[in-house]
């Protein structure tokens, strides 16, 4: 454990800026990319995910736990996302038999 | 220790571009555990112990299988044939790139990064992590609990038959 | 002496009252019985009557010549501060007991006149208003006040002539009242304006205060003067808009009565003499008042010898003795206006209800050459008609002759040419009224079909106080020459300020009034031997008659005039205006707006279709467009 957490200060902070943004492009790419529901939430979990890593790389190089409190935070919103998000799909499923994106364009109304 | 930090980074990244570019759903979810995965390693070298295991506990083991869950139960386990236009695409690709290009530039201009302050080891541990949240984020936590119940009452709202 | 600050305060209940019957008799127009809302109207405007008579004690024992009461500040903007507030003193007085005083009497006497008229609760509604707004107008305490009260006064009075609207001549008549009313509008809010530009206040007082310091004959102030007085000739009916108020004669008799007595036309005597010291300061105006008043006073009594209407009669004469109240204000005796201001009141209205009273009882004929003959059948009618026509032909000692005379002499310390063509109108003036009077009362009945009998108390009462009124109303008034002591001037002196004049010997005072009195005389002897021993009636509408009677007869054909002059070349530029200007610049460009609108309203709906992934594109760029802006701009 003595070795990985010298680990920390041998690793610049860049990299993990770098890391969680090509990471939160990729993300949003796929939002964009995919017209599969499931797959676009899946996708949203990937940003979510970029931002936590953020997070945590600043609270551990800034010695502060409120960054990792963050995440946690942040876990708990997207468990309650991807409850609500899935019974979505559920429900559109069972009502137009797909869950290709565009069919929602019933929203415009 | 280096080495490690470029190993995980280019698992997650790899299998983030699978995940949205491969069609069966059984994959794409498979790909995200994978990028999880070394997520937690990640957190790991940043001596945030407490997540790495929260990560894996909630990401892996629940939210994960709950998308398995939904797949299985609608049964799209195959691969699905609906596709957006080459143009839509295309442009999804481009976008992706531009944003990715403008945040990088955002954090070079914005500010000067380096790490000054005195390392401290203790932080990630749940003894460090329960102190904070215990103590100064013990309010937000409480009404989180309050979220996760209207999550839950939405949820079967919607899972209800004549809703 | 009586402190007025606390008295004063009841001011605000002068005109209140009429506000307050207005509003009754308007709102529960439909609950209320026949006869209730004539004497809801007539009890507030007496209300109103008897504080004003009180207000009048107060003002005279307190000592003081004037008390302004502000009730709330009205605007408040940068430079302009303008309370709403009500100025008493001599002048507002005066002219409140006779709105007040004549206004009752009408009132009362309408509660008969109107008795079968099906709209008799809207009627006394807006006469309750009508009077609301002239008391507005003469107690306000600066020019804006007094606009309002003006432009109240011009639509009640619109209302009014146009009471009976079911017949399109008289909605006719209505319409053209208020057009040219409207004229004079134009002149007088333009004045104001410039008032304020010029003095940056639109008070009086603070007016007058400065305008004091200004030379004599400042461009500015003549200006401003002569933009007022457009406004007075369209209100008072003068030379060249006075074609209203003979048409005006469409509404209820009662209505012309308090027009031309209490309300309305007097307007603009009062605003003129209220600003009497800008008008001293002004003596290009003031020759232009003389021109107008005595060209007024001459023309239309020469039209009132040709008319066969009675209420045509009567509303020349208003309009000629108009003339004279406005000769007056350009010889600077503004209370000599005043004074014929009263007078006139009391005979006119007499008149008017006189003539109503022969009306109701000939069964609405109105044409003189139809009756003849009421002597014995209206004898209360026929007495009191007796003494205002005496009244306004200048007879001594009733009230017409006091004013009159006061004018006619002023006119002589001026120029003694002024004087001869002055009492040559009046002469006139003379001749028509008994021509009038011989026409209806003596003689025989000329029309089978009417059985004309005398009026109720309720129309003869008011008769009878207003002949009082016309009998003695002169004596407020007596001059040096009888022994009086000019108490009715002097008691406006501290609210008017009028111009020194040279005296004239009592000799020749003496020998002007002699001189009148015997042509006097001689006019109405003649009037008699015309129309009574050889009964003589006019022709009827179609007979042919001589060029310069057809001339007098159109009333020297000013409406045509007028028709040739402004109404047809407007017409025609209104028509241009409307096929080129409107239809293809306007319209087109109105709908074009529209066009646009609806175009890009399709266009931009194509964004709105309910499309996610186009939707989520959208955000992605907006994000994009946001970073880049904070971060690169």
């Amino acid at each position: 454990m003595k070795e990985l957490s010298s680990a920390i200060q041998l690793i610049p902070l860049e990299n993990y800026i770098f890391l969680s943004v090509a990471l939160f492009s990729i993300g949003m790419m796929g939002v964009l990319f995919r017209r599969n529901t499931i797959a676009i939430l899946m996708c949203l979990e990937l940003m979510f995910n970029s931002v936590n890593l953020l997070l945590t790389a600043f609270s551990a190089y800034h010695s502060d736990p409120s960054g990792q409190v963050f995440v946690f935070f942040i876990m708990i919103v997207a468990a309650a996302e991807v409850a609500v998000g899935l019974s979505i799909v559920v429900m559109m499923k069972r009502n137009v038999d797909s869950i290709d994106i565009n069919l929602l364009n019933r929203l415009k109304w | 220790m280096i080495f490690l930090f470029y190993l995980l980074s280019t698992i997650m990244i790899v299998c983030a571009l699978l995940v949205v570019f491969s069609k069966n759903p059984i994959n794409n979810v498979i790909y995200l555990i994978l990028c999880f995965i070394a997520m937690a390693g990640h957190y790991i070298l940043l001596n945030a112990q407490f997540l790495a295991v929260v990560h894996i506990i909630v990401y892996t083991g629940a939210i994960m299988v709950l998308f398995l869950f939904v797949i299985m139960l609608l049964n799209l386990n195959k691969a699905i044939i609906i596709r957006k236009s080459t143009v839509t695409r295309v442009s999804a690709v481009i976008t992706g790139g531009i944003f990715f290009l403008v945040l990088l530039a955002a954090t070079r201009q914005t500010f000067e990064i380096h790490a000054k302050y005195p390392f401290n080891s203790e932080i990630g541990l749940v003894s460090g992590i329960g102190k904070t949240l215990f103590g100064e984020f013990l309010l937000p936590f409480e009404i989180s609990s309050i979220l996760f119940i209207s999550a839950m009452v939405g949820a079967m709202m919607f899972g209800k038959k004549d809703a | 002496m009586v402190a007025l600050i606390p008295y004063i305060t009841l001011a605000w209940l002068v005109p209140a009252f009429p506000l307050v019957g207005f509003l009754i008799t308007s709102l529960a127009k439909n609950k209320l019985k026949h006869n209730q809302a004539g004497i809801i109207a007539s009890t507030m405007v007496a209300l109103s009557f008897i504080t004003s008579v009180f207000l009048f004690f107060i003002l005279n024992s307190s000592g003081q010549d004037s008390a302004t009461l502000t009730l709330f500040n009205w605007v408040s903007a940068g430079d302009l501060k303008i309370p709403f507030a009500l100025l008493i003193d001599h002048l507002s007085l005066v002219m409140m007991l006779i709105i007040t005083g004549i206004g009752a009497l009408i009132h009362i006497y309408s509660i008969g006149y109107m008795r079968d008229d099906e709209r008799v609760n809207s009627f006394f509604a807006q006469m309750n208003l009508f009077t609301f707004s002239m008391l507005l107008l003469v107690m306000g305490a600066n020019y804006l006040i007094l606009f309002i009260g003006w432009e109240g006064v011009g639509f009640c009075s619109y209302l009014l002539i146009g009471f009976w609207f079911k017949n399109p001549a008289f909605n006719y008549a209505a319409r053209k009242a208020f057009v040219m009313n409207r004229i004079g509008d134009l002149g007088f809010i333009l004045g104001i304006i410039l008032l304020f530009f010029t003095f940056k206040s639109v008070s009086f007082n603070e007016v007058f205060s400065q305008a004091a310091t200004l030379q004599s004959g400042a461009p500015i102030l003549t200006l401003i003067t002569l933009l007022l007085l457009v406004g007075a000739v369209g209100k008072s009916a003068q030379i060249p808009l006075f074609t209203w108020l003979p048409d005006a004669m469409a509404g209820p008799t009662p209505v012309s009565a308090l027009i031309h007595a209490a309300t309305m036309v007097t307007a603009g005597i009062y605003m003129i003499a209220r600003s009497s010291i800008l008008y001293n300061l002004a003596p290009i105006t003031s020759n232009v008042m003389i021109i107008l008043g005595l060209t007024t006073a001459i023309i239309t009594a020469i039209v009132g010898l040709r008319q066969n209407d009675i209420k045509k009669v009567l509303a020349y004469s208003t309009v000629s003795q108009l003339g004279y109240m406005f000769l007056a204000l350009g010889l600077g005796a503004y209370s000599a206006a005043i004074f014929h201001v009263t007078t006139h009141a009391f005979f006119k209205a007499l008149l008017f209800l006189g003539a109503g009273s022969i009306i109701h009882a000939m069964g609405g004929e109105q044409d003189i050459r139809k009756m003849g003959g009421l002597r014995s059948k209206m004898p209360i009618t026929f007495l009191t008609f007796l003494i205002a026509t005496l009244a306004i032909s200048g007879i001594p000692p009733f009230s017409g002759f006091f004013s009159k005379d006061l004018i006619l002499t002023k006119a002589f310390e001026i120029s003694p040419w002024l004087y001869a063509l002055a009492l040559g109108g009046a002469l006139i003036t003379c001749f028509y009224m008994f021509r009038l009077f011989y026409l209806v009362f003596f003689g025989n009945q000329r029309l089978s079909s009417a059985h004309p009998h005398e009026s109720p108390r309720v129309m003869t009462v008011p008769l009878m106080v207003l002949s009082v009124l016309s009998l003695f109303g002169g004596f407020l008034n007596i001059p040096a020459l009888f022994g009086g002591d000019s108490g009715f001037e002097n008691f406006l002196h501290k609210a008017v300020t009028s111009k020194e004049s040279g005296e004239i010997s009592s000799a020749t005072e003496v020998g002007l009034i002699i001189v009148s009195l015997s042509l006097l005389g001689i006019i109405i002897v003649l009037a008699y031997r015309t129309y009574v021993k050889k009964s003589t009636v006019p022709a009827a509408d179609g007979a042919p008659s001589s060029l310069i009677a057809r001339i007098v007869a159109n009333k020297f054909y000013l409406d045509e005039i007028f028709a040739a002059l402004i109404e047809k070349p407007f017409g025609r530029l209104s028509d241009f205006l409307f096929k080129s200007v409107e239809v293809k610049v306007l319209d087109s460009a109105v709908d074009g707006v529209g066009t646009l609108t609806s175009r890009l309203g399709s266009l931009v709906r194509r964004l709105q279709q309910g499309n996610i992934s186009f939707y989520l594109f959208a955000m992605v760029a907006g994000i994009l467009l946001f970073i880049i802006f904070i971060l690169f701009v």
